[in-house]
């Protein structure tokens, strides 16, 4: 494995390459091929998120916004006859902020748990295979409002199929509240989640999965290593690029998520997130500034989640590569 | 055995028809609720004027949680779209959405509301302009069962202690005798506007004001209050669905019209669709006033939704001859007959066909006159946020995450950080 490997960069590297004219024509083309995205780019994310982050420093209101006024960084915090206001304050936010963080942290778990086994199974060889692949992405094909509306009637506490099936087992003795009650709705959110994008891991994984060379396995077999064993040593770290793809794509959704919770348990506090949140203030409450400011810090969390995901991430890659 | 292809048939020569036809604009769109019978309602209310006279009008059904529906109307007029002409408002939106909304004295003349509760005229009129029609007048009363409550000897209760404790017994002795899925008592417990108005009557009818006074100061944070928190709490799980908690009007009337709960607090609509014909509980419903607490009287919250016309509306003289007609005399007694929409015209509660076919207009007329205003006038653009933080802080209380007394003394301080925004 170690020795056989060259990598095509190298001998490149090793002539005076910097600075030449080829190198230069090179960037050049470059950049005028990545223009055109840049300037999308810039004008459909950058622009809108400098608006918010302008507004969320401005008192403007829906009805109203060419009124809006400078008010500096008071919708974030601002002290005032003796006790400070703002959204840094408000406990509501921060319980938004762990709730997004724990269903996010869950979920994605989850997730990919759930999606490498899934994946483990589709990559066997049995018949009816591909009938079986096409039918695990269901779930995901299946628009999130349509797929959550249904599981809150299956999760109705009176009449949902859920209650009926436990209650039928004799696992409850009494219908729980599955999107009612603080305790549970939580679980709820979080199960009709991963049932509706472990298809999307599953995917991802399994595509890694076929690409995996035959030979390591063929050795593993000569050897009579354990298949357990060979999962752990070498499919997983082998799959682990995808399934850091997977992951990011999943944390990013997941960070942000809103139509799930929405439909399900509305805006209660036990599941609001901190789209939920943003949302009500900007929405149902017209308030544009203070709305911006969740908005706002809303991206900077996920910004630094990406960020320390990505960092964590590359330093555990080079230690496994080490 | 036969209907169903013969429906599809049907169903599909229609589409058809549909698609072939020209597209050509409606004249006219309405929004209208679809809670219970209402967009039928509507749908019949508006055919009839189509009919009179030859305009076609367009029906756009919105949201059953009026909280959403709010913030679809904000979206929508906020975009200073004519999108929607005529639209249903709340009872307690006037004030939020007054800018956007045309006055109607001047496209109906200035005797427009005349006839019209006094009071729903009074809270439709914003700084002097009428910016709605009051179509029909709501207020929380409380469903019983008549034969239950004859049953096990009890008539309907005066307080909420003897709702508890008649709720609690036929429970207990239904269940016994094998009715597994019977409650006691269920209401509007989601967090939503709904929660709102069933927690104000909890609290006004233990005497403990209305969250926010008439001169804008904030009056929760008081034992009565707190008192009636408290026992509403103690419902949940014991006479009350732990559901209950995300349960607007249309689940609670679900659970009582399958005949599973004894009692329910809901507004008058519910009352055509239980004595309907394929209610379990036709003909076994009564309905008195709500209950009070130990130091209060009974309180129903106002509720009830009016015709607004929207500033940039296309056709807004079109569109005031339907707001006219659709509450006017005729229509507003069909609704009463047909659905028991509570009239906003007085001489209403004195017709016979009315009162035949509704009969608690009359004996309750009392609450439907002197129902408990939600504080949306003097809160104004704040109040969105005064009945978010209500509800939500009565949410908790119901889950068990707080006792009422903390609740509300946290309530109280959120309260008077918005104090400002309308003082």
């Amino acid at each position: 494995m170690t020795t056989t490997t060259t990598t095509p960069s190298a001998p490149e590297r090793a002539r005076p390459y910097r600075g030449t004219k080829v190198r230069r024509q090179r960037v050049r083309a470059a950049w005028t091929f990545l223009a055109p995205m840049l300037v999308t780019l810039a004008l459909v994310a950058g622009w809108p998120l400098l608006r918010t982050f302008y507004f969320s420093l401005t008192d403007g209101t829906l009805s109203a916004l060419g009124d809006a006024s400078f008010i500096g960084l008071e919708n974030y915090l601002v002290y005032d006859n003796g006790t400070w206001y703002g959204l840094l304050t408000d406990p509501l936010w921060w319980r938004a902020v762990w709730n997004t963080v724990f269903f996010a942290a869950v979920s994605v778990s989850l997730e990919v748990v759930f999606g490498v086994i899934v994946a483990l199974i589709l990559n066997a060889e049995f018949r009816g295979r591909m009938l079986v692949r096409a039918a695990v992405l269901i779930p995901w094909a299946i628009p999130t409002i349509v797929s959550a509306k249904m599981w809150a009637w299956m999760l109705n506490d009176q009449f949902g199929i859920i209650n009926h099936l436990l209650m039928a087992l004799g696992l409850i003795d009494s219908p729980i509240a599955w999107t009612a009650s603080a305790t549970y709705s939580m679980w709820a959110v979080i199960m009709v989640d991963v049932w509706k994008t472990i298809p999307f891991v599953a995917l991802l994984a399994l595509a890694a999965l076929q690409m995996l060379p035959k030979d390591c396995y063929e050795a593993a077999e000569v050897d009579g290593i354990h298949p357990v064993r060979v999962f752990f040593k070498v499919t997983l770290p082998l799959i682990t690029p995808a399934l850091m793809v997977a992951v990011i794509f999943r944390l990013l959704d997941a960070l942000r998520v809103f139509d799930v919770i929405y439909v399900l348990t509305s805006n209660a506090s036990s599941t609001m997130t901190m789209s939920i949140y943003a949302r009500q203030q900007l929405v149902e409450f017209q308030d544009v500034g203070y709305g911006s400011a969740a908005s706002t810090l809303l991206f900077l969390i996920i910004a630094l989640a990406t960020v320390a995901y990505l960092y964590l991430g590359r330093k555990q890659l080079q230690l496994g590569g080490d | 055995m036969l209907k169903k292809p013969l429906i599809n048939a049907a169903l599909l020569a229609t589409a058809t028809a549909a698609f072939a036809s020209p597209v050509h604009a409606a004249d006219l769109t309405i929004s209208c609720g679809a809670v219970g019978a209402e967009l039928e309602l509507c749908e019949e209310g508006v055919e009839a004027w189509e009919e009179e006279t030859g305009h076609e009008v367009d029906i756009v059904s919105t949201p059953n949680s009026s909280t959403e529906r709010l913030s679809l109307y904000q979206q929508i007029l906020s975009a200073n779209s004519g999108d929607i002409d005529v639209m249903q408002i709340d009872v307690v939106w006037p004030g939020l959405l007054a800018n956007h909304l045309l006055d109607l004295n001047e496209v109906l003349g200035d005797d427009a509301a005349e006839g019209h509760f006094e009071a729903i005229v009074e809270n439709n009129t914003v700084d002097g302009k009428l910016v709605a029609m009051p179509w029909f007048t709501d207020a929380g009363v409380l469903y019983y069962r008549k034969d239950l409550l004859e049953e096990y000897g009890h008539e309907p209760p005066e307080t909420w202690e003897e709702l508890t404790e008649i709720a609690t017994e036929i429970q207990t002795a239904e269940r016994e005798a094998g009715n597994d899925g019977m409650w006691g008592f269920v209401f509007q417990g989601r967090a939503y506007e709904g929660l709102t108005t069933n927690a104000l009557e909890w609290v006004s009818s233990y005497g403990g004001g209305t969250l926010v006074d008439e001169d804008g100061k904030v009056t929760i944070n008081n034992d009565r209050a707190a008192a009636a928190l408290d026992l509403a709490a103690s419902w949940i799980d014991d006479i009350t669905p732990e559901g209950a908690l995300n349960y607007t009007e249309e689940e609670a009337r679900g659970i009582f019209q399958s005949g599973d709960a004894v009692f329910m607090r809901n507004w008058p609509y519910a009352w055509s669709l239980a004595q309907s014909e394929d209610s379990d509980v036709r003909d076994k419903v009564g309905v008195v006033k709500l209950p009070h607490g130990p130091d209060g009287e009974s309180a129903a919250t106002l509720g009830g939704w009016n015709l607004a016309i929207s500033k940039y509306s296309e056709a807004p003289s079109l569109a005031a001859e339907l707001v006219a007609f659709l509450t006017g005399e005729a229509e507003q007694k069909r609704r009463a007959i047909e659905g028991s929409y509570n009239p906003t015209l007085e001489r209403l509660y004195e017709d016979d066909e009315v009162l035949a076919a509704v009969p608690f207009f009359g004996t309750l007329y009392d609450t439907f006159a002197n129902a408990v205003a939600r504080p949306s006038a003097v809160t104004g653009e704040s109040y969105g946020r005064v009945s978010n933080a209500f509800f939500d802080t009565t949410h908790s209380v119901l889950s068990g995450d707080t006792s009422a007394a903390d609740a509300l003394a946290q309530l109280e301080s959120q309260l008077r950080r918005l104090e400002r925004r309308w003082k």
